[in-house]
Protein backbone atom coordinates (compact mmCIF):
# COMPACT_ATOMS: atom_id res chain seq x y z
CA UNK A 1 0.00 0.00 0.00
CA UNK A 2 1.05 3.36 -0.79
CA UNK A 3 1.33 5.99 1.67
CA UNK A 4 0.42 9.54 1.08
CA UNK A 5 3.26 10.55 4.03
CA UNK A 6 6.14 8.11 2.49
CA UNK A 7 6.61 10.86 -0.75
CA UNK A 8 10.24 12.29 -0.72
CA UNK A 9 10.63 15.26 1.22
CA UNK A 10 10.75 18.81 0.03
CA UNK A 11 7.19 18.11 -1.43
CA UNK A 12 5.43 21.22 -0.73
CA UNK A 13 2.00 20.27 1.18
CA UNK A 14 -1.48 22.88 1.32
CA UNK A 15 -1.52 23.82 4.64
CA UNK A 16 -4.70 24.46 6.71
CA UNK A 17 -5.32 27.65 5.02
CA UNK A 18 -6.63 25.23 2.36
CA UNK A 19 -9.27 23.76 4.56
CA UNK A 20 -10.35 26.61 6.44
CA UNK A 21 -12.96 28.45 4.25
CA UNK A 22 -14.78 25.07 4.36
CA UNK A 23 -14.49 24.60 7.83
CA UNK A 24 -15.42 28.08 8.92
CA UNK A 25 -18.62 27.62 6.87
CA UNK A 26 -19.90 24.39 8.48
CA UNK A 27 -19.37 25.05 11.59
CA UNK A 28 -21.56 28.35 10.86
CA UNK A 29 -24.08 26.74 9.66
CA UNK A 30 -24.27 23.18 10.87
CA UNK A 31 -21.99 22.92 14.14
CA UNK A 32 -23.01 26.54 15.75
CA UNK A 33 -26.81 25.66 15.09
CA UNK A 34 -26.23 22.08 16.58
CA UNK A 35 -24.81 23.57 19.99
CA UNK A 36 -27.69 26.00 20.13
CA UNK A 37 -30.46 23.38 20.02
CA UNK A 38 -28.46 22.13 23.19
CA UNK A 39 -29.11 25.75 24.55
CA UNK A 40 -32.31 26.39 23.09
CA UNK A 41 -33.68 23.34 24.52
CA UNK A 42 -33.42 24.91 28.26
CA UNK A 43 -35.29 27.98 27.37
CA UNK A 44 -38.54 29.16 26.78
CA UNK A 45 -39.10 30.74 22.90
CA UNK A 46 -42.00 31.73 21.26
CA UNK A 47 -39.76 32.42 18.18
CA UNK A 48 -41.17 36.10 18.37
CA UNK A 49 -39.37 37.63 21.56
CA UNK A 50 -36.26 36.37 22.96
CA UNK A 51 -35.63 33.29 24.23
CA UNK A 52 -35.59 32.83 28.13
CA UNK A 53 -34.21 30.08 30.15
CA UNK A 54 -36.56 28.08 31.78
CA UNK A 55 -34.03 25.09 33.55
CA UNK A 56 -35.51 21.63 32.78
CA UNK A 57 -39.15 22.66 32.03
CA UNK A 58 -38.75 21.59 28.74
CA UNK A 59 -37.48 17.86 29.79
CA UNK A 60 -40.14 17.46 32.50
CA UNK A 61 -42.84 18.29 30.01
CA UNK A 62 -41.82 16.19 27.53
CA UNK A 63 -41.07 12.93 29.83
CA UNK A 64 -44.92 13.47 30.87
CA UNK A 65 -45.93 13.61 27.51
CA UNK A 66 -47.60 10.96 26.07
CA UNK A 67 -47.23 11.79 22.75
CA UNK A 68 -43.72 12.03 23.02
CA UNK A 69 -43.04 8.97 24.68
CA UNK A 70 -45.49 7.30 21.74
CA UNK A 71 -43.73 9.34 19.12
CA UNK A 72 -40.04 7.39 20.26
CA UNK A 73 -41.84 4.55 19.70
CA UNK A 74 -43.21 4.90 16.40
CA UNK A 75 -39.65 6.83 15.55
CA UNK A 76 -38.01 3.42 16.55
CA UNK A 77 -40.05 1.11 15.43
CA UNK A 78 -40.39 2.83 11.21
CA UNK A 79 -36.62 3.03 11.83
CA UNK A 80 -36.18 -0.83 12.53
CA UNK A 81 -39.20 -2.01 9.55
CA UNK A 82 -36.87 0.43 7.37
CA UNK A 83 -33.63 -0.96 7.95
CA UNK A 84 -35.00 -4.83 7.59
CA UNK A 85 -36.91 -4.31 4.52
CA UNK A 86 -34.87 -1.94 2.96
CA UNK A 87 -31.33 -4.12 3.56
CA UNK A 88 -31.94 -7.22 1.96
CA UNK A 89 -33.45 -5.79 -1.17
CA UNK A 90 -30.54 -3.42 -1.89
CA UNK A 91 -27.90 -5.75 -1.33
CA UNK A 92 -29.76 -8.17 -3.74
CA UNK A 93 -30.42 -5.47 -6.05
CA UNK A 94 -26.90 -3.59 -5.63
CA UNK A 95 -25.24 -7.57 -5.84
CA UNK A 96 -27.29 -7.56 -8.99
CA UNK A 97 -26.93 -4.67 -10.61
CA UNK A 98 -22.91 -5.01 -9.99
CA UNK A 99 -22.70 -8.12 -12.65
CA UNK A 100 -22.53 -7.91 -16.31
CA UNK A 101 -25.90 -8.93 -17.44
CA UNK A 102 -26.71 -7.23 -20.82
CA UNK A 103 -29.96 -5.70 -19.79
CA UNK A 104 -28.48 -4.61 -16.53
CA UNK A 105 -27.34 -0.59 -17.81
CA UNK A 106 -30.75 -0.12 -18.96
CA UNK A 107 -32.42 -1.53 -16.25
CA UNK A 108 -30.58 0.30 -13.33
CA UNK A 109 -31.28 3.57 -15.54
CA UNK A 110 -34.87 3.35 -14.33
CA UNK A 111 -34.12 1.85 -11.12
CA UNK A 112 -32.80 4.64 -9.88
CA UNK A 113 -35.91 7.02 -10.79
CA UNK A 114 -37.20 7.13 -7.11
CA UNK A 115 -33.72 8.60 -6.21
CA UNK A 116 -34.50 11.57 -8.36
CA UNK A 117 -37.30 12.64 -7.08
CA UNK A 118 -37.60 14.87 -3.91
CA UNK A 119 -39.45 13.60 -0.84
CA UNK A 120 -42.25 15.74 -1.12
CA UNK A 121 -42.65 14.47 -4.72
CA UNK A 122 -42.69 11.03 -3.71
CA UNK A 123 -44.93 11.28 -0.92
CA UNK A 124 -47.25 12.93 -3.37
CA UNK A 125 -47.11 10.72 -5.76
CA UNK A 126 -47.85 8.33 -3.52
CA UNK A 127 -50.64 9.75 -1.59
CA UNK A 128 -52.44 10.16 -5.42
CA UNK A 129 -51.87 6.61 -6.08
CA UNK A 130 -52.81 5.25 -3.00
CA UNK A 131 -55.82 7.28 -2.45
CA UNK A 132 -58.81 5.14 -1.47
CA UNK A 133 -61.89 6.81 -3.64
CA UNK A 134 -59.34 8.23 -6.81
CA UNK A 135 -56.14 5.88 -6.88
CA UNK A 136 -55.34 2.44 -7.63
CA UNK A 137 -56.71 0.56 -4.47
CA UNK A 138 -60.27 2.03 -6.04
CA UNK A 139 -59.52 -0.45 -8.94
CA UNK A 140 -57.91 -3.19 -7.32
CA UNK A 141 -60.55 -3.77 -4.23
CA UNK A 142 -59.32 -7.78 -4.21
CA UNK A 143 -55.89 -6.24 -3.29
CA UNK A 144 -56.53 -3.66 -1.01
CA UNK A 145 -60.00 -4.73 0.47
CA UNK A 146 -61.63 -0.88 1.58
CA UNK A 147 -59.07 0.35 0.31
CA UNK A 148 -58.13 3.63 3.40
CA UNK A 149 -54.94 2.29 3.97
CA UNK A 150 -53.76 5.47 6.05
CA UNK A 151 -56.51 4.62 8.05
CA UNK A 152 -55.45 2.77 10.61
CA UNK A 153 -52.30 2.62 12.43
CA UNK A 154 -50.80 -1.17 10.89
CA UNK A 155 -51.92 0.16 7.25
CA UNK A 156 -50.32 4.26 7.84
CA UNK A 157 -47.09 1.86 9.26
CA UNK A 158 -46.84 -0.26 6.16
CA UNK A 159 -47.60 2.57 4.05
CA UNK A 160 -44.74 5.06 5.10
CA UNK A 161 -42.22 1.48 5.46
CA UNK A 162 -43.24 1.04 2.11
CA UNK A 163 -42.62 4.27 0.54
CA UNK A 164 -39.52 4.22 2.42
CA UNK A 165 -38.43 1.13 0.23
CA UNK A 166 -39.43 2.88 -2.86
CA UNK A 167 -37.21 5.81 -1.84
CA UNK A 168 -34.43 5.05 -0.58
CA UNK A 169 -33.55 1.29 -2.06
CA UNK A 170 -31.88 2.33 -5.10
CA UNK A 171 -29.06 4.80 -3.10
CA UNK A 172 -28.22 1.96 -0.75
CA UNK A 173 -28.53 -0.24 -4.07
CA UNK A 174 -25.99 1.85 -5.60
CA UNK A 175 -23.98 2.42 -2.78
CA UNK A 176 -23.57 -1.68 -2.64
CA UNK A 177 -23.06 -2.12 -5.92
CA UNK A 178 -20.24 0.19 -5.59
CA UNK A 179 -19.33 -2.52 -2.91
CA UNK A 180 -19.30 -5.29 -4.79
CA UNK A 181 -17.37 -4.05 -7.51
CA UNK A 182 -14.92 -3.53 -5.47
CA UNK A 183 -14.59 -7.57 -4.10
CA UNK A 184 -11.66 -8.94 -6.24
CA UNK A 185 -12.78 -11.22 -8.97
CA UNK A 186 -10.04 -14.09 -7.57
CA UNK A 187 -12.05 -15.11 -4.81
CA UNK A 188 -15.10 -15.81 -7.30
CA UNK A 189 -13.18 -17.86 -9.43
CA UNK A 190 -11.23 -19.66 -6.71
CA UNK A 191 -14.46 -20.50 -5.33
CA UNK A 192 -16.05 -21.59 -9.10
CA UNK A 193 -12.90 -24.07 -9.00
CA UNK A 194 -13.51 -25.40 -5.77
CA UNK A 195 -17.15 -25.88 -7.18
CA UNK A 196 -19.24 -23.56 -5.34
CA UNK A 197 -22.42 -22.50 -6.89
CA UNK A 198 -23.53 -18.73 -6.92
CA UNK A 199 -25.84 -18.73 -3.82
CA UNK A 200 -22.49 -20.30 -1.95
CA UNK A 201 -20.47 -17.74 -3.59
CA UNK A 202 -22.72 -14.57 -2.38
CA UNK A 203 -23.28 -16.50 1.28
CA UNK A 204 -19.84 -16.95 1.16
CA UNK A 205 -17.66 -14.11 -0.33
CA UNK A 206 -20.24 -11.44 -1.59
CA UNK A 207 -21.55 -11.24 1.98
CA UNK A 208 -18.26 -10.98 4.02
CA UNK A 209 -16.90 -9.20 1.14
CA UNK A 210 -19.48 -6.19 2.03
CA UNK A 211 -19.20 -6.40 5.38
CA UNK A 212 -18.05 -2.24 5.94
CA UNK A 213 -20.89 -1.02 2.93
CA UNK A 214 -23.38 -3.09 5.29
CA UNK A 215 -22.52 -1.24 8.07
CA UNK A 216 -22.09 2.64 6.07
CA UNK A 217 -25.57 1.73 4.79
CA UNK A 218 -27.33 0.73 8.10
CA UNK A 219 -26.03 3.76 9.52
CA UNK A 220 -27.23 5.62 6.72
CA UNK A 221 -30.84 4.21 7.05
CA UNK A 222 -31.15 4.77 10.54
CA UNK A 223 -30.00 8.57 10.81
CA UNK A 224 -32.92 8.47 7.67
CA UNK A 225 -35.05 6.57 9.87
CA UNK A 226 -35.13 8.94 12.84
CA UNK A 227 -35.71 11.84 11.04
CA UNK A 228 -38.10 10.69 8.57
CA UNK A 229 -40.24 14.04 8.28
CA UNK A 230 -41.77 14.97 4.44
CA UNK A 231 -43.31 11.42 4.24
CA UNK A 232 -44.67 11.87 7.56
CA UNK A 233 -45.84 15.61 7.29
CA UNK A 234 -47.30 14.73 3.57
CA UNK A 235 -48.77 11.21 3.75
CA UNK A 236 -50.02 11.06 6.62
CA UNK A 237 -49.39 14.28 8.88
CA UNK A 238 -48.62 11.81 11.94
CA UNK A 239 -52.58 10.43 11.86
CA UNK A 240 -54.64 8.69 12.23
CA UNK A 241 -54.81 10.53 15.55
CA UNK A 242 -51.59 10.23 16.35
CA UNK A 243 -49.83 7.37 15.68
CA UNK A 244 -47.81 8.18 12.78
CA UNK A 245 -46.50 10.80 14.92
CA UNK A 246 -42.55 10.56 14.53
CA UNK A 247 -40.22 12.42 16.88
CA UNK A 248 -39.07 14.73 13.58
CA UNK A 249 -42.87 15.07 12.86
CA UNK A 250 -43.40 16.09 16.37
CA UNK A 251 -40.54 18.48 16.71
CA UNK A 252 -42.06 20.65 14.05
CA UNK A 253 -45.50 20.46 15.32
CA UNK A 254 -44.39 21.57 18.83
CA UNK A 255 -41.87 24.50 17.76
CA UNK A 256 -43.11 25.65 14.21
CA UNK A 257 -47.50 24.99 14.85
CA UNK A 258 -47.20 24.90 18.62
CA UNK A 259 -44.77 27.80 18.81
CA UNK A 260 -42.97 26.08 21.40
CA UNK A 261 -39.59 26.07 20.29
CA UNK A 262 -38.09 25.57 23.69
CA UNK A 263 -39.79 21.69 23.19
CA UNK A 264 -39.03 21.70 19.65
CA UNK A 265 -35.40 21.86 20.58
CA UNK A 266 -35.36 19.59 23.16
CA UNK A 267 -36.60 17.00 20.65
CA UNK A 268 -34.17 17.70 18.12
CA UNK A 269 -31.35 17.70 20.78
CA UNK A 270 -32.75 13.80 21.03
CA UNK A 271 -32.67 13.40 17.80
CA UNK A 272 -29.00 14.62 17.52
CA UNK A 273 -27.70 12.87 20.32
CA UNK A 274 -28.76 9.19 18.91
CA UNK A 275 -27.80 10.41 15.82
CA UNK A 276 -24.29 11.45 16.53
CA UNK A 277 -23.67 8.02 18.70
CA UNK A 278 -24.75 6.05 15.83
CA UNK A 279 -22.24 7.92 13.59
CA UNK A 280 -19.16 7.94 15.99
CA UNK A 281 -20.09 4.30 15.62
CA UNK A 282 -19.69 4.05 11.72
CA UNK A 283 -17.03 6.39 11.87
CA UNK A 284 -15.05 3.32 14.52
CA UNK A 285 -16.28 0.29 12.53
CA UNK A 286 -16.14 1.27 9.00
CA UNK A 287 -12.31 2.48 9.37
CA UNK A 288 -13.28 5.77 7.58
CA UNK A 289 -11.36 7.82 10.04
CA UNK A 290 -8.29 5.08 9.34
CA UNK A 291 -8.78 5.97 5.51
CA UNK A 292 -6.49 9.33 5.43
CA UNK A 293 -3.55 7.73 5.68
CA UNK A 294 -4.21 5.05 2.71
CA UNK A 295 -4.29 5.90 -0.98
CA UNK A 296 -6.85 3.38 -1.22
CA UNK A 297 -9.41 5.75 -2.10
CA UNK A 298 -13.20 5.17 -1.21
CA UNK B 1 -13.83 -15.48 -16.45
CA UNK B 2 -17.61 -13.76 -16.16
CA UNK B 3 -19.68 -14.06 -12.75
CA UNK B 4 -22.44 -16.06 -13.55
CA UNK B 5 -25.68 -14.62 -13.11
CA UNK B 6 -27.53 -14.11 -9.79
CA UNK B 7 -31.00 -15.31 -11.13
CA UNK B 8 -32.34 -14.70 -7.41
CA UNK B 9 -31.22 -10.74 -7.82
CA UNK B 10 -32.24 -11.03 -11.49
CA UNK B 11 -35.77 -11.99 -10.32
CA UNK B 12 -36.05 -9.53 -7.57
CA UNK B 13 -34.84 -6.86 -10.01
CA UNK B 14 -37.66 -7.84 -12.01
CA UNK B 15 -40.32 -7.26 -9.18
CA UNK B 16 -38.60 -3.73 -8.27
CA UNK B 17 -39.07 -2.76 -12.18
CA UNK B 18 -42.84 -3.18 -11.63
CA UNK B 19 -42.58 -1.13 -8.44
CA UNK B 20 -41.24 2.04 -10.21
CA UNK B 21 -42.62 1.08 -12.90
CA UNK B 22 -46.10 1.16 -11.62
CA UNK B 23 -46.70 4.36 -9.88
CA UNK B 24 -44.11 6.47 -13.07
CA UNK B 25 -47.58 4.81 -15.50
CA UNK B 26 -49.94 6.62 -13.15
CA UNK B 27 -48.21 9.54 -12.61
CA UNK B 28 -47.54 10.04 -16.23
CA UNK B 29 -50.97 9.22 -17.41
CA UNK B 30 -52.99 11.12 -14.77
CA UNK B 31 -51.13 14.39 -16.19
CA UNK B 32 -52.49 13.65 -19.94
CA UNK B 33 -56.06 13.86 -18.63
CA UNK B 34 -58.60 15.65 -17.68
CA UNK B 35 -59.61 16.17 -14.22
CA UNK B 36 -63.42 14.33 -14.68
CA UNK B 37 -61.77 11.84 -16.54
CA UNK B 38 -59.48 11.10 -14.07
CA UNK B 39 -62.07 10.86 -11.05
CA UNK B 40 -64.13 8.74 -13.05
CA UNK B 41 -61.90 6.45 -15.23
CA UNK B 42 -59.58 5.76 -12.42
CA UNK B 43 -55.44 6.10 -12.61
CA UNK B 44 -54.85 2.56 -14.51
CA UNK B 45 -56.86 3.72 -17.52
CA UNK B 46 -55.74 5.06 -20.74
CA UNK B 47 -57.32 8.73 -20.81
CA UNK B 48 -60.00 9.07 -23.10
CA UNK B 49 -58.67 12.58 -24.50
CA UNK B 50 -55.29 13.05 -24.44
CA UNK B 51 -54.35 16.62 -23.15
CA UNK B 52 -51.34 19.11 -21.89
CA UNK B 53 -53.80 21.47 -20.36
CA UNK B 54 -52.65 20.89 -16.73
CA UNK B 55 -49.10 21.58 -17.48
CA UNK B 56 -50.25 24.95 -18.89
CA UNK B 57 -52.63 25.47 -16.13
CA UNK B 58 -49.56 24.74 -13.42
CA UNK B 59 -47.38 27.12 -15.18
CA UNK B 60 -49.94 29.96 -15.64
CA UNK B 61 -50.40 29.03 -11.71
CA UNK B 62 -47.32 30.72 -9.94
CA UNK B 63 -45.02 27.47 -10.62
CA UNK B 64 -42.71 29.22 -13.12
CA UNK B 65 -41.89 31.92 -10.19
CA UNK B 66 -41.06 28.87 -7.88
CA UNK B 67 -38.88 27.59 -10.95
CA UNK B 68 -36.77 30.94 -10.87
CA UNK B 69 -36.34 30.47 -6.96
CA UNK B 70 -35.36 26.84 -7.26
CA UNK B 71 -32.94 27.49 -10.27
CA UNK B 72 -31.14 30.49 -7.93
CA UNK B 73 -31.02 28.06 -5.11
CA UNK B 74 -29.71 25.42 -7.09
CA UNK B 75 -26.72 27.38 -8.95
CA UNK B 76 -25.96 28.94 -5.69
CA UNK B 77 -25.39 26.36 -4.02
CA UNK B 78 -23.43 24.56 -6.70
CA UNK B 79 -21.28 27.42 -7.19
CA UNK B 80 -20.81 27.73 -3.21
CA UNK B 81 -20.25 23.64 -3.28
CA UNK B 82 -16.81 24.18 -6.15
CA UNK B 83 -15.49 27.33 -4.18
CA UNK B 84 -15.37 25.26 -0.67
CA UNK B 85 -14.88 21.68 -1.69
CA UNK B 86 -12.00 21.30 -4.02
CA UNK B 87 -9.55 23.00 -1.42
CA UNK B 88 -10.54 21.20 1.52
CA UNK B 89 -10.61 17.51 -0.16
CA UNK B 90 -7.09 18.89 -1.40
CA UNK B 91 -5.99 19.44 2.32
CA UNK B 92 -7.47 16.64 3.93
CA UNK B 93 -5.80 14.55 1.06
CA UNK B 94 -2.38 16.23 0.92
CA UNK B 95 -1.79 18.40 4.20
CA UNK B 96 -0.12 16.76 7.38
CA UNK B 97 -1.32 19.10 9.99
CA UNK B 98 -3.06 17.63 12.94
CA UNK B 99 -6.10 20.47 12.64
CA UNK B 100 -6.94 19.50 8.91
CA UNK B 101 -7.73 15.59 10.36
CA UNK B 102 -9.71 17.13 12.90
CA UNK B 103 -11.73 19.07 10.10
CA UNK B 104 -12.05 15.98 8.36
CA UNK B 105 -13.24 14.19 10.83
CA UNK B 106 -15.85 17.02 11.76
CA UNK B 107 -17.36 16.17 8.18
CA UNK B 108 -17.51 12.86 8.66
CA UNK B 109 -19.87 13.48 11.79
CA UNK B 110 -21.60 15.78 9.66
CA UNK B 111 -22.90 12.92 7.47
CA UNK B 112 -24.59 11.88 10.35
CA UNK B 113 -26.50 15.66 11.36
CA UNK B 114 -29.50 15.41 10.30
CA UNK B 115 -31.32 18.89 9.09
CA UNK B 116 -34.08 18.32 11.26
CA UNK B 117 -32.05 18.19 14.35
CA UNK B 118 -30.74 21.65 13.70
CA UNK B 119 -33.91 23.15 12.06
CA UNK B 120 -35.03 25.56 15.33
CA UNK B 121 -31.66 26.87 15.97
CA UNK B 122 -31.35 27.59 12.31
CA UNK B 123 -34.59 29.29 12.61
CA UNK B 124 -32.99 31.70 15.09
CA UNK B 125 -29.73 32.23 13.35
CA UNK B 126 -31.32 32.95 9.95
CA UNK B 127 -34.17 35.20 11.88
CA UNK B 128 -31.43 36.96 13.60
CA UNK B 129 -29.55 37.26 10.52
CA UNK B 130 -32.45 39.30 8.70
CA UNK B 131 -32.34 36.59 6.33
CA UNK B 132 -36.20 35.14 7.20
CA UNK B 133 -37.77 34.75 3.98
CA UNK B 134 -34.81 35.42 2.12
CA UNK B 135 -33.43 33.00 -0.78
CA UNK B 136 -30.02 33.49 0.95
CA UNK B 137 -31.30 32.36 4.00
CA UNK B 138 -32.02 29.10 2.31
CA UNK B 139 -28.85 28.83 0.16
CA UNK B 140 -26.23 29.16 3.10
CA UNK B 141 -27.67 25.91 4.84
CA UNK B 142 -28.59 23.84 1.83
CA UNK B 143 -25.06 24.32 0.84
CA UNK B 144 -23.57 23.86 4.02
CA UNK B 145 -25.42 20.62 4.35
CA UNK B 146 -24.04 19.53 0.76
CA UNK B 147 -20.22 19.50 2.12
CA UNK B 148 -19.93 16.25 4.36
CA UNK B 149 -21.50 14.26 1.48
CA UNK B 150 -19.68 16.45 -1.35
CA UNK B 151 -16.37 16.46 0.72
CA UNK B 152 -16.37 12.18 0.94
CA UNK B 153 -17.19 11.84 -2.88
CA UNK B 154 -14.07 14.68 -3.72
CA UNK B 155 -11.64 13.08 -1.30
CA UNK B 156 -12.29 10.11 -2.83
CA UNK B 157 -11.31 10.66 -6.47
CA UNK B 158 -8.23 12.49 -4.80
CA UNK B 159 -6.95 9.91 -2.91
CA UNK B 160 -6.59 8.09 -6.53
CA UNK B 161 -4.05 10.56 -7.53
CA UNK B 162 -0.43 8.83 -7.17
CA UNK B 163 2.10 10.33 -4.91
CA UNK B 164 4.88 10.08 -8.13
CA UNK B 165 2.93 12.99 -9.66
CA UNK B 166 3.00 14.86 -6.58
CA UNK B 167 6.71 14.31 -6.40
CA UNK B 168 7.36 15.43 -9.85
CA UNK B 169 5.61 18.50 -9.61
CA UNK B 170 7.66 19.07 -6.61
CA UNK B 171 10.92 18.68 -8.58
CA UNK B 172 9.65 21.50 -10.55
CA UNK B 173 9.49 23.47 -7.50
CA UNK B 174 5.76 23.72 -7.67
CA UNK B 175 3.64 25.64 -4.91
CA UNK B 176 0.67 24.22 -3.35
CA UNK B 177 -1.78 26.68 -5.39
CA UNK B 178 0.28 25.45 -8.80
CA UNK B 179 -0.27 21.72 -7.71
CA UNK B 180 -3.92 22.26 -7.46
CA UNK B 181 -4.70 23.85 -10.50
CA UNK B 182 -2.53 21.76 -12.69
CA UNK B 183 -2.05 18.60 -10.92
CA UNK B 184 -5.46 17.90 -8.76
CA UNK B 185 -8.41 19.73 -10.24
CA UNK B 186 -8.17 18.30 -13.49
CA UNK B 187 -7.09 14.76 -12.43
CA UNK B 188 -10.26 14.81 -10.13
CA UNK B 189 -12.93 16.04 -12.60
CA UNK B 190 -14.77 12.87 -12.21
CA UNK B 191 -15.15 13.46 -8.93
CA UNK B 192 -16.17 17.41 -9.68
CA UNK B 193 -18.60 16.08 -11.72
CA UNK B 194 -20.55 13.51 -8.92
CA UNK B 195 -20.33 16.36 -6.45
CA UNK B 196 -22.08 18.72 -9.07
CA UNK B 197 -24.40 16.43 -9.58
CA UNK B 198 -24.89 15.84 -6.08
CA UNK B 199 -25.38 19.12 -5.15
CA UNK B 200 -27.74 19.88 -7.81
CA UNK B 201 -29.97 17.10 -6.90
CA UNK B 202 -29.55 18.12 -2.99
CA UNK B 203 -30.69 22.16 -3.86
CA UNK B 204 -33.53 21.19 -6.24
CA UNK B 205 -35.02 18.69 -3.90
CA UNK B 206 -34.36 20.47 -0.51
CA UNK B 207 -37.79 20.87 1.42
CA UNK B 208 -37.31 21.42 5.16
CA UNK B 209 -35.08 24.58 5.12
CA UNK B 210 -37.39 26.34 2.52
CA UNK B 211 -40.62 25.22 4.72
CA UNK B 212 -39.18 26.62 7.83
CA UNK B 213 -37.13 29.42 6.66
CA UNK B 214 -39.48 31.16 3.80
CA UNK B 215 -43.28 32.44 3.75
CA UNK B 216 -43.85 34.27 0.58
CA UNK B 217 -44.74 33.93 -2.84
CA UNK B 218 -41.85 35.47 -4.02
CA UNK B 219 -39.05 33.57 -2.62
CA UNK B 220 -41.04 30.15 -2.73
CA UNK B 221 -39.50 26.71 -4.08
CA UNK B 222 -40.81 24.08 -6.39
CA UNK B 223 -41.16 21.49 -3.78
CA UNK B 224 -43.03 24.08 -1.40
CA UNK B 225 -45.00 24.60 -4.19
CA UNK B 226 -45.86 21.18 -4.50
CA UNK B 227 -46.64 20.85 -0.97
CA UNK B 228 -49.14 23.93 -0.75
CA UNK B 229 -50.71 22.43 -4.25
CA UNK B 230 -51.32 19.45 -2.14
CA UNK B 231 -52.80 21.23 0.55
CA UNK B 232 -54.89 23.61 -1.16
CA UNK B 233 -55.98 21.55 -4.15
CA UNK B 234 -55.47 18.39 -3.19
CA UNK B 235 -58.51 17.28 -5.34
CA UNK B 236 -56.99 18.36 -8.64
CA UNK B 237 -54.86 14.91 -8.97
CA UNK B 238 -54.10 15.89 -12.72
CA UNK B 239 -52.99 18.82 -11.72
CA UNK B 240 -51.01 17.88 -8.64
CA UNK B 241 -48.99 15.08 -10.56
CA UNK B 242 -48.25 17.39 -13.62
CA UNK B 243 -46.62 19.57 -11.12
CA UNK B 244 -44.80 16.74 -10.02
CA UNK B 245 -43.82 16.25 -13.37
CA UNK B 246 -42.46 19.38 -14.13
CA UNK B 247 -40.65 19.71 -10.94
CA UNK B 248 -38.42 16.73 -11.64
CA UNK B 249 -38.01 17.16 -15.79
CA UNK B 250 -34.93 19.24 -15.02
CA UNK B 251 -33.33 17.20 -12.56
CA UNK B 252 -34.57 14.15 -15.01
CA UNK B 253 -32.46 16.27 -18.00
CA UNK B 254 -29.71 16.17 -15.98
CA UNK B 255 -29.54 12.68 -15.14
CA UNK B 256 -30.20 11.29 -18.78
CA UNK B 257 -26.25 13.27 -19.29
CA UNK B 258 -25.01 13.23 -16.13
CA UNK B 259 -26.35 9.59 -14.96
CA UNK B 260 -22.02 8.28 -14.55
CA UNK B 261 -21.58 11.40 -12.38
CA UNK B 262 -24.25 10.46 -10.02
CA UNK B 263 -23.92 6.69 -9.92
CA UNK B 264 -20.20 6.67 -9.62
CA UNK B 265 -19.98 9.47 -6.87
CA UNK B 266 -22.71 7.75 -5.36
CA UNK B 267 -21.33 4.51 -5.17
CA UNK B 268 -18.26 5.63 -3.52
CA UNK B 269 -19.95 6.63 -0.56
CA UNK B 270 -19.96 2.65 0.82
CA UNK B 271 -16.30 2.42 2.05
CA UNK B 272 -14.73 -0.65 1.49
Amino acid sequence: MTRAGRTGAGVTRPGFAWAAPAAVFFLLFAIVPLLLVAVLSFTSWDGITDPRFNGLDNWTGLAHDPVMLQSVGTTLLLTVLGVVTQTPISILLGVWAAGHQRNRAVLSAIYFVPLLLSATAVSVVWRAVLDPNFGVPSQAGWLFGDGNLLGTRAGAIGVLTFVGVWQFTPLHALIYQGGARAIPQVLYQAAAVDGAGTVRQFFHITLPQLRNTVITSMVLMVVGGLTTFDTVLILTQGGPGTDTTVSAYYMYQKAFKGFDFGAGSAIALVLVVVATLISLAVVRLSGYDRMRSSAEGL
Amino acid sequence: MRRRPNWLAGLGSLVWLALVGLPLYVLLLATLRTRSDYSTEGPLSLPAEWTFDNYLTDLSNGFGQDFLNTLVVTASVVAIVLLLVPPLAYAIVRARGRTTGWVFRMFLLGLAIPAQAVIVPMFYVISKAGLYDHLIGVILPTAAFCLPVCTLVLTGAMRDITPELYEAMAMDGASPARVFRQLVLPLSRGGLSSVVVFAALQAWNGFLFPLILTQSDATKVVTLGLYEFQTEHGVDVPGLLSAVVLSMLPIFIVYLFARRALVQGLMGVGGK
